[in-house]
């Protein structure tokens, strides 16, 4: 169990126009569920990659502890990774594909079977140990890739999309238990995913890339209630936060239907700004609001999505939440509101957020 | 009704079926197959009979074997098969070996140069044997290497190599990169994470490449007949060479005898592993 420091770490690739992962800094506890997340491309896999020693690492640092890891071997950082592909031995059985590490590492044969026997219960794999990869469901393999970390008992656990070959079912079911076993062991794992819910759901603290830079760390609800910028606005949350773009008028405040955001001298005049309304805060009004035209209608049973034109320059797309079973049809028109409370302002230039009050 | 009038069409259309491919299919069959025969149907006639020209076999008979293994005419078909499974056994393993490690770096590493050597190794297979003979018996002969086995092991690794090599290469490019990196991160060596992950899944590649270049090598015979000497010739010389009590009649019976005897272990061999070779001639071909 160790703490994770990566200091100013770049990675550039040879020939490519722009670095992977640029000046990435992040100071991860002993024992905590970190979780990298963005789009493809963004760089999170290259960053676990970096952490376990299979990227070499441009400029910067990466401590394990105050142990500096930078320039060594997979081997001597200690750490289990959990593959995509899970990356079994096709050739060994379970059995040995859990103890293969701890074989490598020259440990007496009674302790690996009896350490493979006792993750092999953890992971409920007792009656599989003998089959080879091939003979095992989807699941089942993925377990045998956990198990396969958790026999080494390493100072750290670093997971690529682990879960990004299960069915759906299986994927809500594997996420708890993941994250159960990590709470349980202790062991501080980097957990890389694309899925912003699994981010949420599973991460002590989640960080957010895009193009190789972090735009944000923090707990789940901050990143959720307080982006710091229109990226991280709009990939944390599903249905994604409403981003209507408009300009400040001459005194520095902005006024978007019955919404009036006092800038507070925090708003240039005239300045182009992004608001951003999570789906779940809008509310239908009687009085003046924002006029919204619903193209489509998503019923999920206990609540419903509505999408719809706003009618607003550029007639941008307008996401609403509504609970209970009965939300307006298709090709109706109503007038949406939201308290001042729950808008967010970012100015557009920069994407980054401005705090109002 | 509309059934039973479209299944045929549609069956035809999507296996390519019909007598023209079975036609054309067996004229290459047969013109692969019928001079191997023949040379089985004289080897198994009576020496009298050689020119007789019934298509099946008639007066059948060993003595054409026991003739071809008899050394009393200067022939030692024994010490040639011999020399034959030494040479190519030798050789094979060494390409193999040579070859694995290379197809490791060409397919797995990064390094400078990497196309300009993969071209290289194309180009050193594209070179025709016949302008190396001369260069070669000189330069063996200066070193007295003439009638040696390494004199022909050497060359034959080189016109092996690069048929391992780019089999290998297709090969081991198609393996799954994760399983070198779980190696590594389990703890495992550059070296280890070859030896114990990469090269079990390999065996089968491997395995194929051997026969290949074994059979390869068996089978040359330019090279060996002008630098090999009769103690250390293999089979494809001895028979060129192979002479009969008189000296002005070809044996031709006893040639045919010591070729079967030469070809038919070969070909049990091929067809044997047939699954094994056309998988690794295509390796890498195609996208499974």
């Amino acid at each position: 169990m160790a703490s994770i420091t990566f200091d100013r770490v770049s990675l550039q690739y040879p020939g490519a126009e722009r670095p992977s992962v640029s000046d990435f800094n992040l100071h991860i506890d002993d024992g905590e569920f970190l979780v990298l997340v963005g789009p493809s491309g963004c760089g999170k896999s290259t960053t676990l990659r970096m952490l376990a020693g299979l990227e070499q690492v441009t400029e910067g640092s990466i401590y394990i502890d105050d142990k500096d890891v930078t320039e060594m071997d997979p081997k001597e950082r200690d750490i289990a990774m959990v593959f995509q592909n899970y990356a079994l031995y096709p050739h060994m059985s379970v059995a040995e594909n859990m103890g293969f590490a701890l074989k490598l590492s020259k440990t007496p044969k009674d302790e690996i079977r009896r350490r493979v026997e006792d993750a092999a219960e953890l992971l409920d794999l007792s009656e599989f140990l003998e089959r080879k990869p091939k003979a095992l469901s989807g699941g089942q393999r993925q377990r045998v890739a956990m198990g396969r970390a958790i026999v080494r008992n390493p100072q750290v656990f670093c997971m690529d999309e682990p879960l990004s070959n299960l069915d759906a079912k299986l994927r809500v079911q594997t996420r708890s238990h993941i994250a159960g076993l990590q709470r349980r062991l202790g062991v501080t794992t980097v957990y890389v995913t694309h899925d912003q819910v699994e981010a949420m759901t599973m991460g002590d603290r989640v960080a957010v890339l895009d193009k190789g830079v972090l735009q944000q760390v923090d707990t789940p609800r901050v990143l959720y209630n307080r982006p710091d910028n229109v990226f991280v606005a709009g990939f944390v949350g599903s249905p994604a936060m409403n981003l209507i773009e408009t300009t400040a008028d001459s005194d520095g405040n902005v006024r978007l239907g019955a919404i009036a955001i006092a800038g507070d001298g925090k708003i240039r005049p005239k300045q182009a700004v992004t608001v951003g309304v999570r789906p779940e805060h809008l509310r239908v009004t009687e009085g003046e609001g924002i006029d919204v035209e619903i193209d489509l209608v998503e019923e999920l049973g206990s609540d419903a999505y509505v999408y719809g034109r706003g009618h607003l320059p550029g007639e941008p797309l307008v996401v609403s939440r509504f609970e209970g079973q009965t939300p307006p049809a298709k090709g109706e028109r109503i007038r949406l509101d939201a308290a001042v409370e729950s808008v967010h302002v970012f100015d557009t230039e920069s994407g980054n957020r401005i705090n109002i009050s | 009704m509309t059934d039973t009038a479209e299944k045929p069409v549609q069956r035809r259309i999507r296996t390519g079926e019909g007598w023209g491919t079975y036609v054309s299919g067996a004229v290459i069959v047969l013109g692969c197959l019928l001079p191997f025969y023949w040379m089985m149907v004289v080897a198994f006639r009576d020496v009298g009979y050689t020119f007789s020209t019934i298509p099946w076999p008639t007066h059948v008979t060993f003595d054409n074997f026991v003739a071809a293994l008899n050394t009393s005419s200067g022939n030692n078909m024994l010490r040639a098969i011999g020399n034959s499974l030494v040479i190519s056994a030798v050789t094979t393993t060494a390409a193999v070996l040579l070859g694995v490690t290379v197809s490791y770096a060409l397919a797995r590493l990064k390094f400078a140069g990497k196309g300009f050597v993969t071209g290289i190794i194309l180009a050193a297979s594209m070179f025709p044997g016949v302008a190396l003979v001369t260069p070669l018996f000189q330069l063996f002969t200066d070193i007295g290497w003439i009638g040696t086995y390494q004199a022909l092991v050497i060359p034959n690794i080189s016109f092996a190599l690069p048929l391992t090599i780019y089999t290998l290469t297709a090969f081991l490019h198609d393996l799954p990169w994760e399983l070198e990196e779980a190696a590594r991160v389990d703890g495992a060596t550059r070296g280890q994470a070859f030896r114990k992950v990469i090269l079990p899944l390999a065996a089968p590649a491997v395995f194929t490449t051997a026969i290949l270049a074994f059979i390869a090598t068996w089978n040359e015979y330019l090279l060996a007949s002008q630098l090999s000497r009769p103690n250390v010739e293999p089979v494809t010389v001895a028979i060129a060479r192979f002479s009969g009590d008189n000296p002005y009649i070809q044996p031709y019976a006893a040639i045919m005898a010591a070729g079967t005897i030469v070809t038919v272990p070969l070909v049990i061999m091929v067809l044997i592993f047939q699954r094994r070779i056309v998988a690794g001639l295509t390796a890498g071909g195609v996208k499974s």
